[in-house]
């Protein structure tokens, strides 16, 4: 489970970049701080391999296992 | 499978970073670590002036903010006096390879036990983008418009190799941040960097490429390419000493 | 309390030591050179740190972090050295921190010379950094003095969070006198919990020591720092009064320059003339009193003795004096020393001539 904060989200999109499954894409409306921000678009296919959080210079990106 | 929580070394709120940044990835990384090691309440954070020093704003362990440069010799005072403390400054290029020469090579020379986070951006963010020792030829900044000059201006300093010929360092290593391999790698050299420390055995210094989207004037995503390009080539990262592994 | 014939530098780390100083950074300059020597055996027997540092920059930034830690920190130096601590002596008073400076100063400007001299009053008391803040500047005139007011320097600058500064010359520096050394201090400074990196006790929360903040707290700050100036006006100036009661002529000068006057004085007054000595102890507070309250009914002159040219004190003096009597001025400068006769023949010529 990916949880993104769009609050600390600045919209740089290193997650949408590395995400080995191509499934974050970018919102089609801002946020409260005027960003775009990463929205999972299938989150069936999601590994929660967690680069997407490796990759967030915010630390706005949380996963947990798919257990939970 | 993994999980990922975000540190609790770092203030809930977005960082004063600009976006894309990657000082905001280093300055995570470094929390991640001292999470993962239990170390986040003995911590102590060096921040220098710079872009480095929005940590103050960051870090929600015990920081000390210290003069342009100094963080090294403010370092060295801190752990000298709190000898069980994990101390470790956050420094920019501007701030470690110009201004604070001296303090680096000379707390490194002395071997003192904390570790130096060194995040290389090749500008002087904080100010505007002017050129720092570290910017690569023909880059251009506020201060060098033409990009940046050899003959008037010399070469970018490698401090990772600067460093590794003194004897006292125990541990010294580059890292790029533009890739998920770079940021594991750099995950764990800081870990490595961190619990040497712990056990007391010397200098540590971690120098990770960053980049700085505003000033090199490109979005995010071509900064990472960029640095594939031109940063990497020139700033090699590997370990460029550790005494362990000498042995 | 012990007896020992010490030299002046030596006498201050000892001083400094048994006031609980336990951190040391500093670069060898002359004629301060013994501080360090002394400290870097001394600090370790006791449990402290010693370190010598690449500068007088790095010094005293390594000062700034010791004392972060609520450890009690000392750094000396000379002119040119407390030049290279200006920006790292700013930086503790921004972040309140406590901290000592000496200056064993010598003659200027620039690398001026090794020999004695009090030529770096005007950057002590009004600028020991950028940014418009003081610190307090304690004079010594006795080895003895030097001791006391080192012994207790740490309890003022933990007191207001402040650096203190302890400013001699290289003649106090090198004499040697008999001084009687207090009984070790705690070197454990109370009430420092709430603000130091150091977690005393069960103490789990987070500090944060820092030289910006954001511009109304800087205000803040400065206002505050502001009231405790006036503060340390009221309850820490420290002056001595010497023969006023009297005096048609009164003498200002402070450490060396005031034991030479004194010897002049007291000539003066065998041969019959009623000249007194105002000598500050602390430059900052300037003892303002002791000279706004003289009886200019009776004085007929201030004379300004300092071992530096021009004579820096004497603004601080015409403030007080508010043009009720005339101000003269008497020193040496570039490392060249007052002497006896020199000062007794100034004042003399000033005394006799206004008869």
């Amino acid at each position: 489970m990916v949880t993104i904060n769009s609050m600390m989200c600045k919209g740089c999109g290193y997650c949408i970049r590395f995400c080995p499954k191509h499934i974050l894409e970018m919102s089609k409306e801002r946020s409260e701080k005027g960003h775009f921000y990463p929205v999972n678009i299938d989150e069936k296919a999601c590994t929660t391999c967690a680069i997407c959080a490796l990759m967030c210079p915010e630390g706005a990106i949380e996963v947990t296992s798919k257990e939970d | 499978m993994a999980e990922y929580k975000r540190p609790k070394s770092l203030m809930p709120m977005a960082t004063g970073y600009c976006p894309g940044c990657l000082h905001a990835l280093a300055t995570r990384l470094v929390a991640d670590v001292i999470d993962e090691l239990g170390q986040a309440e003995n911590a102590i954070n060096v921040v220098s002036v710079g872009c480095s020093a929005l940590n103050l704003y960051s870090w929600c362990g015990d920081v000390i903010g210290s003069a342009h440069g100094r963080a090294p010799a403010v370092a060295t005072g801190v752990k000298r006096c709190l000898p069980e403390r994990l101390v470790f400054t956050y420094q920019g290029d501007g701030d470690l390879a110009a201004i604070g020469l001296a303090e680096i090579m000379s707390a490194a020379n002395r071997g003192e036990n904390f570790t130096v986070v060194f995040a290389n951006n090749q500008t002087y963010g904080m100010t505007g983008g002017q050129m720092a020792p570290t910017t690569l030829l023909g880059q251009k900044t506020t201060t060098s418009r033409d990009g940046r000059d050899c003959l008037t201006t010399g070469y970018p300093m490698k401090m990772c190799e600067l460093i590794s010929v003194l004897e006292a360092p125990v541990f010294v290593a580059r890292y790029a941040l533009n890739t998920p391999k770079g940021v594991m790698d750099a995950k764990k050299g800081i870990k490595k960097a961190f619990e040497k420390q712990l056990r007391g055995e010397g200098f540590t210094f971690i120098e990770l490429l960053t980049n700085c989207p505003t000033n090199w004037g490109m979005n995010p995503l071509d900064t990472l390419e960029y640095m594939n390009t031109n940063t990497i080539p020139y700033f090699t990262p590997g370990v460029f000493k550790d005494k362990e592994a000498e042995k | 309390m012990e007896k020992r014939f010490m030299k002046g530098c030596e006498a201050i780390a000892e001083a400094a030591v048994r006031g609980g100083c336990r951190f040391f950074a500093g670069y060898p300059i002359t004629p301060q050179n013994e501080i360090p020597e002394y400290l870097s055996w001394r600090l370790p027997e006791v449990g402290g740190a010693f370190v010598q540092g690449e500068s007088e920059v790095a010094s005293i930034n390594m000062v700034y972090g010791a004392a972060a830690t609520g450890k009690r920190a000392l750094t000396s130096s000379s002119g040119p050295g407390i030049s290279l601590k200006a920006e790292g002596i700013s930086y503790l008073a921004s972040a309140q921190l406590p901290a000592v400076i000496v200056n064993i100063s010598r003659g200027g400007p620039g690398l001026g010379s090794i020999q004695p001299a009090q030529s770096d009053y005007l950057q002590a008391t009004k600028a020991l950094g950028h940014g418009g803040f003081r610190a307090m500047v304690f004079a010594p005139a006795t080895l003895q003095e030097a001791v006391d007011l080192t012994y207790n320097a740490w309890d003022y600058a933990e007191r207001y969070r402040n650096p203190v500064m302890i400013l001699m010359d290289g003649c106090l520096g090198a004499i040697m006198e008999e001084v009687e050394l207090p009984e070790m201090k705690n070197s454990n400074p109370e009430d420092i919990e709430d603000w130091c990196l150091d977690r005393i006790g069960d103490r789990t929360d987070s500090h944060m020591i820092t030289p910006i903040l954001p511009e109304p707290a800087l205000e803040l700050l400065n206002k505050g720092k502001a009231m405790q100036y006036k503060m340390w006006e009221m309850l820490d100036t420290k002056v001595e009064e010497f023969m006023l009661e009297d005096a048609e002529y009164v003498v200002v000068a402070y450490g060396i320059a005031a034991r030479v006057a004194k010897e002049a004085i007291l000539r003066l007054r065998e041969e019959g003339y009623k000249v007194g000595m105002v000598r500050p102890i602390t430059l900052y507070p300037f003892p303002k009193a002791s000279l706004n309250n003289l009886d200019y009914t009776k004085v007929k002159g201030v004379i300004d003795i300092e071992m530096t040219i021009p004579a820096q004190m004497r603004e601080d003096i015409e403030l007080q004096v508010k043009d009720r009597c005339p101000v003269h001025e008497y020193g040496r400068s570039g490392g060249m020393l007052l002497d006896d006769e020199g000062v007794y023949e100034a004042i003399a010529e000033i005394v006799k001539g206004g008869e």
